[in-house]
């Protein structure tokens, strides 16, 4: 009985040790070595036959250079200040667009509400890479919605879009809509009708009783949904690469040229750690939300 | 109409001068094909306890939820003092509701949820507080005022409900099935707390139910209604004593129905007969009857007694034999099957410990009553 719940409870442990600590452990280990040029391009590198003085000597070599370099170097506290921007108020689009989907959806009669799921849903099921290269056909200067705007006769030259931030917020927005949605949805569907009605003979208009009632009460959705947008965009790579220009600074992308451009693990890896150190920040605050709601409900 | 209900004389229906709070006139609520609400005209006045009992899908629901504002009438007008209240909004009536899940807003403490309507009031601000400590009072909840719905019983969140409709002192306080989640000891409590706050505030109650003892125990008057209209309007006592229909006879209380003919009338007195062989049944009637109409004959358990000898002054008895008994603790019901083959229920006290009953299974016994216990209907 006490061997089988310890192994219940061990097969997480290992997991997370498998697949996050010892990983994160060697990053962590790269990002106190110094560039070279070499395979792996680190030093130095653990020589196990030398004993253990080769390990102290080992240990000896790392430092904390590659992080005070991004601290001199501005290129990385704006990247990671312009990331946290991006976030922010793609965070708060998509919370603008996904908050009345959402709402449509809870109010949508019974027999809707299925399908209009699967529609949010849907897009899921094609390659998110397709997704965002068929935003690059549609924002460009040539594309469609350029063409469509020169037919309605709105504008007489193209927009630039692609390649400026205005083509990340979209492409955010349009990615990570249905984890906006989704959780929304949720706690609007639970919604009790018969609260907004109370609201309403208590003397509310149909408006004071959505700020009144059904604001506070969908705020956990509403906060679920914007943690998880704004996790994975923090350290989003893709949109900003395809769809954002020279001048869009993402720490995700900064990550990525110093790892595939320069070759310069060791910063690389510090960049990583650094996010990482930001990200726990939101994902405690989302752990204690959730734990909160749980609470709440019992 | 002969007399008046309850002892205090409260009986504003009876003076043709007294004008209603609320008028229904002509009033149909249609949804879809589905007619939930049909034809149907009352009067309800100030102060009164009215009940709307029913089953389930009658109307009863829809009907207060007009008066609420949350349901438009398909045709005909409701007045409130007079005034047709078709175009005004929920938010805007002088009617407020307390919800059948009580629809307390979980994020707001009970305090706080009393203090709702009046907020949306022209109340200042300063006597807001007020006045929700007075209501905390009425219900008996002022060392809970902080707590959140989730933190209390299923009675107190019944009587915060109660409270924060009763806080705006609407002109008319609806209840849809206000006692329904609670259990049988403290729902018969609550009905009396409600009886009692309704005389206090001297508000105009109208409470739907499906629980006839609740409709009967709070009410000045009952509405039986089926199907979407109302069967009889009347006080509990006479919905009871004076069913106008087999329908309200059999949905109140427990009935014998006894189906035959109009032998002969004279007066109030109509005979029955009922079967080959059988003595016919004097009863009484509120209308006058022809003879040879087909009627019920329909009398309460409580008023058919049970003897082993024919009772020698009995208008009625009838001869049969014990097939089943119910013991109920404090009554004792005995199903009799006449010789006819009709089963017919008599009930009696059991002032005496059971193991002293005078009968047992397939014992004969004479049913009697008198000519005035039962009644006969035609509807």
């Amino acid at each position: 009985m006490n061997l089988r719940r310890l192994i219940l409870i061990a097969i997480p442990y290992l997991w997370l040790l498998l697949f996050f600590l010892i990983p994160f452990g060697i990053v962590l280990k790269i990002s106190l070595s110094e560039t070279a040029i070499a395979i792996p391009p680190y030093t130095p590198t653990l020589d196990l036959s030398a004993g253990w003085q080769g390990f102290t000597a080992y240990l000896s070599e790392l430092d904390f250079d590659n992080f005070s370099f991004l601290a001199e170097d501005d290129l990385y506290w704006k990247a990671f200040l312009s990331s946290l921007t991006i976030s922010v108020v793609s965070t708060l689009l998509t919370l603008a667009v996904g908050f009345p989907i959402a709402y449509g959806m809870a109010n949508a009669p019974e027999e809707w509400r299925p399908s209009l799921m699967v529609l949010v849903i849907l897009p899921f099921w094609t390659s998110f890479l397709i997704r965002v290269y068929a935003w690059m056909g549609i924002l460009s200067q040539g594309g469609l919605l350029n063409q469509f705007l020169i037919w309605t006769g709105l504008i007489d030259t193209p927009l630039t879009i692609l390649n400026t931030n205005t083509a990340v917020y979209i492409g955010i927005v349009y990615t990570y809509l249905p984890f906006m949605v989704l959780p929304i949805y949720a706690t609007l569907e639970k919604l009790d009708n018969s609260l907004l009605e109370a609201a309403e003979d208590l003397g509310c208009s149909r408006i004071q009783a959505f700020w009144l009632v059904t604001a506070p009460l969908s705020r956990p959705g509403v906060i679920a949904g914007c943690f998880l947008v704004f996790i994975p965009v923090l350290g989003e790579f893709v949109i900003p690469s395809l769809l954002g220009g020279s001048g869009t600074l993402m720490i995700g992308k900064v990550l990525w040229e110093e790892f595939f451009t320069n070759r310069d693990w060791p910063v690389a890896s510090a960049v990583a750690v650094v996010l990482l150190l930001i990200l726990i920040i939101p994902i405690t605050l989302f752990q204690r939300n959730q734990q909160a709601q749980r609470e709440a409900d019992e | 109409m002969q007399q008046t209900a309850n002892g205090c004389g409260f009986a504003p229906w009876q003076d043709p001068n007294e004008e209603p709070l609320i008028r229904f006139e002509g009033v149909t609520k249609k949804f879809g094909e589905f007619t939930a609400v049909d034809r149907l005209d009352v009067d309800i006045f100030k102060g009164e306890f009215f009940a709307l009992l029913g089953p389930s899908g009658c109307g009863k629901t829809t009907l207060m939820r007009m008066l609420a504002g949350f349901e438009k009438p398909t045709e005909g007008r409701i007045l409130l003092d007079g005034r047709d209240i078709g175009p005004v909004p929920p938010n805007k009536r002088a009617v407020n509701m307390m919800f059948q899940s009580y629809a307390l807003f979980p994020h707001l403490s009970v305090a706080e949820n009393i203090a709702f309507g009046l907020k949306r009031s022209d109340m200042p601000k300063t006597e807001i507080p007020g006045r929700v400590d007075e209501m905390l009072g009425l219900v008996q909840l002022r060392e809970f005022a902080g707590r959140k719905p989730h933190q209390i019983s299923g009675g107190q969140r019944q009587r915060v409900a109660l409270a924060r409709a009763l806080a705006k002192a609407p002109k008319l306080l609806l209840l849809d099935e206000p006692l329904g989640a609670l259990d049988k000891k403290l729902r018969q409590q609550t009905q009396f707390e409600l009886v009692d706050i309704q005389e206090k505030t001297g508000t105009t109650f109208v409470i739907v139910t499906h629980d006839q003892e609740e409709a009967m125990t709070v009410a000045t008057r009952v509405a039986v209604m089926d199907h979407g209209r109302l069967i009889q309007v009347d006080t509990p006592d006479r919905i009871y004593e004076m069913p106008n229909s087999v329908y309200v006879a059999d949905f109140i209380g427990d009935v014998n129905l006894i189906e035959g003919n109009v032998a002969s009338t004279e007066g109030e007195r109509v005979e029955i007969s009922w079967a080959e062989g059988q003595p016919l049944i004097v009863g009484s009637s509120a209308s006058p009857l022809a003879a040879g109409t087909r009627c019920s004959f329909a009398i309460r358990p409580e008023k058919v007694a049970i003897s082993a000898e024919r009772p020698p002054d009995a208008v009625n008895a009838i001869s049969g034999n014990i097939h089943d008994i119910a013991y109920l603790g404090n009554i004792s019901t005995y199903h009799v099957r006449l010789d006819t083959g009709h089963i017919v229920k008599a009930q009696t006290a059991n002032s005496r410990r059971i193991g002293r009953r005078d009968f047992t299974w397939e014992d004969a016994v004479w049913l009697s009553f008198t000519d005035t216990a039962g009644i006969v209907l035609t509807g």
